[in-house]
């Protein structure tokens, strides 16, 4: 289980790397933290001819507020760095709690939160949390950037509406607004696997407790994240009660999710079920917290 | 004799170079000019090879040499039958071994076609993906049961099925048990245990030295000495030209005693050929494939019972699959059949089992060896047939038990040792009534259980039983000598993995000639240093070679005796030994040092009386006449979220009898491991094949192996009943944690979901199979 | 022959100059360049842990780097942890040597690398934080529980002022 060879670039800086990806595009693969890459090129499923690691980047190794209070995170940005930051558990608790779903300490203290979006795992909770979120990334090629919202970021199995010569640069994360709660749930074969399903919920209540916002996003259970948007639109403007968070989980598990995949853990059906259950007490986690929240 | 070390929880002699990276594991050893090893292996689990085109791999700067069967010539030959089919009556054991490089067929996927030598392992990968194999596909046999069905493709096609053995063996007359019975329960049942997933892949590096005319080879074998005299065989040497070292090996667990691997076959014979140092050490993915599993079988049983719950007889029959070949014959269905009898008497029993070819990798033993599949049909049978007759799933156990005074206990079927199945010793209801204490049974289902059902929890708890035959011969042997510095060496022909044998090895030692335990430098594993012995397998290195080692112990105690009495001019039973030194009671200042000693016994001049042996040293060998039966009871409480089907242990429990321990706290870490690689087998690890033979869990993302958070915190406690078949008093206990934790899980989880009224008669189970299971309970309460 | 670089890397204090492909995996550099052969190598997909090194302070899996990746760096392998062992260790070591917190020792490394950087940011960790803590490295062999107890007893070595500890 060795790499194939590769033609190996070290940059130090985001025009650099740019330049490269103009200059290799499709042939190029960035490294960051590697944890999926590497596994892929060792096995030679993966066997990019040029591989540019942004490691050296130092500009882009940044975790900061955003302007409208919500966080940014570089593209050297590592899990464990986001685990431990008291600026992500204040401002973005969501992101702070899904760290250490992710895999384990030595892989998240190289692994980042770029890489994980860029990546595009079905599996993976960080592209739900961003959709969940409303986030959007930052995707820089030579002469400019664009901001591509998160929505339109993920387009299936490991595909992203990042170009061959785009670098996703930067993450941000808009903050949650007041009367706004949020949850993460999964179920993986053991701590720190990939979900066999996984749902993300933020909401947000008004003062009388009707539900103004609902954003219930799945993983592991399609070609990528899943938006439940007839379960949303089913939460607004009610009260959220426990029947009312039960139908519409129900709602997202037959009419949202299409059918789920099938693999050696899962069945197409045990997906389902576990939207369905996931999905429920994500909701009631996450209106639990909106309702408790006083800010 | 003053035992001191015996019994004793002493940290063990072999940590600190383990624990500082100071010690020699196979991928370790470098050699100069070393060459290295990848394999073309087989993508098809069934096909006629129609050509491959190595030239461009040849080619390939970098690359030495690249191997197929057509150039091995007359060394291509198919391995040895390791274990000949034991002597019952009737039996049909076909034996179909393994080959080097495959030749006109693959059998199954991975099977290596052809070996690339290159200056490095990354080269030599470059040149595999040089090569091109055209195989012609066959359609792949993967069912048990299709396998046997008469338009089935032959994988060996020189016979006329795919059966691989067929045996019947019986004790009584089960029909005439059967119509007496007031209950006959009959089910089907499934059990797959995986794979051994060592951490360390198996490896070999070899040196042939032209000059001296000498093969030395670092294998992570169980079985370093039958390594070295096939090979010797094989390659047309002399066993004195070659040494076989079984150095640290980071876990065996069975499949490392399985022999040869076609890579123990090439590796040395291409280091010869190309006069220059060659290593291979398989990938973690090649380990999926190329080393050997255990998997699975299918058992259609029958118990036959009193309304009492008395057991009147068993029926079983029972397919198990033995992959694409057969060179470690019947050891895995033979324990299957003989550990389903379990704790229990049964007076009538009736077995019969097909082993059958498939398109899969091989099968041989791994920790615990088919124990498992028979343990988790009995068990399961007791289970159900206490529901059935409304009796305590304890007390159905209870009244079955085999009570102290009717050992010697025949079974009278044959064990995998060949002789007759004869539990030695054993006292089994102190075992379970010591596990019902230690995890508070009666509370439990009386007070804990129903509060926290009122809760909505959903909790459960199972306790089962289970004996494990260990200790079999043939034999083992060691030697003990005191060197002139007063250390002690001690060789001993079989391998060790992380047993401790250093230590629990030179306990027996250092009680024997009152030395201190940490001067006792053992050696296992190496040809140079012991020209005998058959391995570590079986849970026997504690019993046979540590017998072994305490005659040799004795007999270089005795030389002590004699050698002092002579020059303290007193009786020998006025000696006393201890601190390394030999004095006359009472008189401390006589005390000759060993080493002192050891340097008059091997005088450089004048003369000896004759037939005086030199030194103070001693070979002896030891062979029990029969294997010996260890046993114990698990418990474990858990609880199961029936909506995720997700399973939490709670506590987990083991009460275990393994005769006398010689070193407790060593005796829990084998215990505690067993336990993890249960759990693992009961509810993570899964070997799947699809229909084509396609392995679809080749990585450790798919076949998941429990961490620290799946497995609980153990408690454990012991009874002793000691072994008399050897002087130790000691029965094995390496494989006893592993056995019951299929039927456990079943039992427990079965108890929590009692709504469900779920009946669990397969392992592993998964929360995807949990699921399904809760979902047909439901169907049936639904529909009812 | 592909492209060579040559990299500087510091392991365990001392400065190694070798010249790799850069597709050569860490894991390989430190035990087949280096003769650094304690970090060992059991899966090459980021599962096992047996090959945790220290890189920069911070546990990682050495065989999902490149060696080249390393360069100006500093690494740390179970060889530095206690420089003269086997004679004297690491108190950690001492530890998993007197709870029997190892059984064949090809794992051993990767734990002792996870944790004692834990150790350090958690002088008195619970059993919980303990599993999660070492939850990506595979034993094979001990079923875990004397690893943990070593963790405890490290930690009570380490750490030995009692009002630092509660008691669990």
């Amino acid at each position: 289980m060795k790499p194939a060879p590769f033609k190996y670039h070290a940059p130090t800086t985001v025009d650099e790397v740019v330049g490269l990806l103009a200059e290799h595009g499709y042939d190029a693969k960035i490294l960051a933290g590697g944890q999926s890459l590497i596994p892929t090129m060792n096995f030679r499923l993966a066997q990019p001819a040029v591989l540019i690691d942004i490691n050296a980047v130092s500009e882009l190794a940044y975790i900061k507020s955003n302007g409208d209070g919500g966080l940014r995170v570089g593209a050297l940005a590592r899990h464990a760095e986001a685990e431990h930051s008291r600026l992500v558990a204040e401002v973005a608790p969501l992101v702070h709690a899904t760290m250490p779903l992710i895999a384990h300490p030595q892989i998240r203290n190289r692994g980042t939160l770029c890489g994980s979006l860029a990546h595009a795992d079905p599996a993976s909770e960080l592209p739900a949390v961003l959709v969940a979120l409303q986030g959007r990334v930052r995707a820089s090629r030579q002469g400019g950037s664009r901001w591509i919202a998160a929505e339109e970021f993920f387009q299936g199995i490991f595909t992203t509406a990042l170009e061959p010569d785009e670098l996703l640069a930067e993450a941000a994360f808009p903050p949650l607004p007041s009367r706004s709660g949020w949850a993460i749930q999964e179920v993986a074969r053991r701590h720190g696997d990939f979900a066999l399903a996984g749902a993300v919920a933020v909401v947000q209540v008004d003062e009388g407790g009707t539900c103004t916002a609902a954003r219930l996003v799945f993983f592991g259970v399609g070609e990528g994240p899943v938006l439940a948007r007839q379960a949303g639109a089913a939460l607004v403007g009610a009260e959220p009660t426990e029947q009312r968070i039960a139908d519409a989980a129900a709602l997202a598990a037959n009419n949202d999710v299409p059918t789920p995949h099938e693999d050696i853990h899962a069945s197409s059906a045990y997906r389902r079920h576990l939207v369905e259950v996931l999905g429920r007490r994500a909701l009631s986690q996450a209106f639990a917290r909106a309702t408790a929240e006083e800010r | 004799m003053t035992t001191r070390y015996f019994g004793q929880r002493i940290k063990r002699n072999e940590d600190p170079v383990l624990l500082s990276g100071r010690a020699l594991f196979t991928d370790d050893v470098h050699l100069p000019d070393m060459l290295h090893v990848a394999f073309v292996r087989s993508d098809h689990a069934h096909g006629r090879i129609v050509s491959i085109d190595v030239e461009a791999a040849r080619e390939r700067e970098g690359v030495v040499a690249v191997y197929t069967a057509a150039d091995l010539g007359d060394y291509w030959q198919p391995g040895p039958l390791l274990v000949p089919p034991p002597p019952i009556e009737g039996i049909v054991f076909n034996a179909r071994t393994q080959v080097p490089l495959a030749k006109d067929k693959v059998r199954h996927v991975g099977e290596p076609i052809a070996m690339v030598v290159a200056e490095s392992r990354y080269i030599a990968e470059d040149a595999v993906e040089d090569i091109f194999v055209e195989i012609e596909p066959l359609p792949a046999v993967v069912d048990m049961e299709k396998a046997l069905e008469p338009d089935a493709p032959l994988i060996h096609e020189d016979l006329d099925s795919n059966l691989a053995a067929h045996v019947v063996q019986t004790k009584g007359d089960y029909e005439k048990a059967k119509a007496e019975a007031d209950v006959v329960i009959r089910r089907r049942f499934y059990y797959n245990h995986g794979i051994a997933a060592a951490m360390e892949n198996r490896g070999m590096v070899a040196h042939w030295d032209a000059k001296t005319q000498h093969l030395t080879m670092w294998d992570t074998t169980q079985a370093p000495i039958a390594i070295r005299n096939g090979l010797a065989a094989m390659l047309g040497l002399s066993t004195s030209q070659v040494r076989v070292i079984a150095p640290f090996i980071g876990g065996g667990f069975g499949p490392k005693i399985m022999m040869f691997y076609p890579e123990e076959v090439l590796i040395p014979w291409a280091a010869m050929k190309l006069n220059r140092p060659v290593k291979w050490i398989e990938d973690r993915r090649e380990n999926f494939f190329a080393t050997t599993h255990e998997r699975d079988q299918i058992h259609w049983a029958e118990i036959a019972l009193t309304k009492e719950g008395r057991i009147l007889g068993v029926k079983d029959t029972f397919l198990h699959d033995t992959g694409a070949y057969d060179p470690y014959g019947l050891t895995v269905p033979i324990n299957s059949q003989c550990t389903l009898l379990g704790c229990y008497d049964v007076p009538n029993y009736y077995s019969e089992f097909k082993a059958v070819f498939t398109n899969k990798t091989l099968v041989t033993p791994y920790r615990g060896a088919g124990r498992q599949h028979g343990v988790f049909v009995m068990e399961r049978l007791l289970d159900i047939a206490a529901r059935e007759l409304g009796l305590d799933r304890n007390e159905i156990r209870r009244r079955n038990f085999i009570p102290p005074d009717k050992f010697p206990y025949n079974n009278e079927i044959i064990y995998q040792d060949f002789v007759p199945l004869v539990y030695d010793s054993g006292n089994y209801e102190p075992a379970l009534n010591k596990a019902l204490e230690l995890i508070g049974y009666e509370q439990f289902v009386k007070e804990e259980q129903p509060r926290l059902r009122a809760e909505g929890k959903h909790v459960g708890i199972g306790v089962v039983a289970y004996v494990e035959g260990t200790g079999i011969g043939p034999y083992e042997g060691a030697r003990v000598q005191i060197e002139s510095n007063g250390m002690v060496n001690v060789a001993t022909g079989i391998g060790t993995q992380g047993q401790g044998h250093f230590t629990s090895f030179a306990q027996v030692v250092a009680d024997q000639l009152g030395v201190d335990v940490r001067k006792i430098r053992m050696v296992t594993g190496d040809t140079a240093e012991f020209h005998w012995g058959t391995g570590t397998f079986a849970s026997r290195g504690a019993v046979v070679a540590g017998n072994a080692i305490h005659a040799a112990a004795a007999a270089v105690r005795q030389k002590i005796l004699k050698l002092a009495s002579q020059e303290l001019e007193v009786a020998e039973e006025d000696l006393e030994l201890g601190d390394g030194k030999v004095w006359v009671r009472g008189v401390p200042d006589t005390a000759i040092d060993l080493g002192t000693l050891a340097v008059k016994a091997n005088p450089l001049r004048g003369a000896v009386k004759p037939g005086t042996e030199p030194g103070l040293e001693a070979t002896a060998y030891f062979g029990p006449e029969r294997g010996a039966t260890a046993n114990g009871v698990h418990a474990m409480i858990v609880e199961v979220d029936p909506e995720t089907a997700t399973v939490q242990i709670k506590r987990y429990v083991t009460v275990h009898d393994c005769g006398r321990v010689i070193n407790p706290l060593i005796l829990d870490g084998q215990i505690h491991g067993g336990i993890a690689q249960g759990i693992g087998n009961a509810f993570y690890e899964r070997i799947i094949y699809d229909d084509n033979g396609q392995l679809l869990t080749a990585s450790f993302m798919d076949y998941l192996i429990p961490t620290a958070m799946e497995v609980p915190p153990i408690e454990i406690d012991h009874v002793e009943t000691p072994s008399p078949l050897n002087p130790l008093g000691t029965k094995g206990a390496g494989e006893a944690g592993a056995i019951p934790t299929g039927a456990l899980f079943a039992q427990a989880i079965e108890d929590a979901l009692a709504e469900y009224n779920l009946e669990i008669r397969e392992i592993p189970l998964s929360p995807n199979r949990l699921f399904e299971l809760i979902q047909e309970a439901k169907a049936k309460k639904g529909g009812a | 022959m592909s492209e060579q670089m040559t990299i500087r890397v510091t392991i365990n204090g001392k400065a190694y100059e070798r010249t790799v492909e850069p597709r050569l995996l860490l894991s390989d550099f430190l035990r087949h360049e280096c003769d650094l052969t304690g970090t060992h190598v059991g899966c090459e997909h980021g599962v096992c842990g047996a090959c945790t090194v220290l890189f920069d302070g911070l546990p990682v899996r050495s065989c999902l780097m490149f060696a080249v990746q390393a360069h100006g760096h500093e690494v740390t392998t179970v060889e530095g942890l206690a420089p003269e062992a086997p004679e004297r260790l690491h108190p950690l070591q001492e530890a998993f040597w007197e709870a029997h917190g190892l059984q064949c020792g090809f794992c051993t490394p990767g734990f002792l690398m996870t944790l004692v950087p834990f150790l350090e940011q958690n002088p008195n960790p619970s059993d919980e934080e303990i599993r999660e803590a070492i939850a990506g490295n595979l034993c094979r062999c001990t079923g875990y529980q004397h690893i943990v107890s070593a963790v405890k007893l490290a930690a009570a070595k380490m750490h030995p002022d009692p009002s630092l500890r509660e008691t669990r």
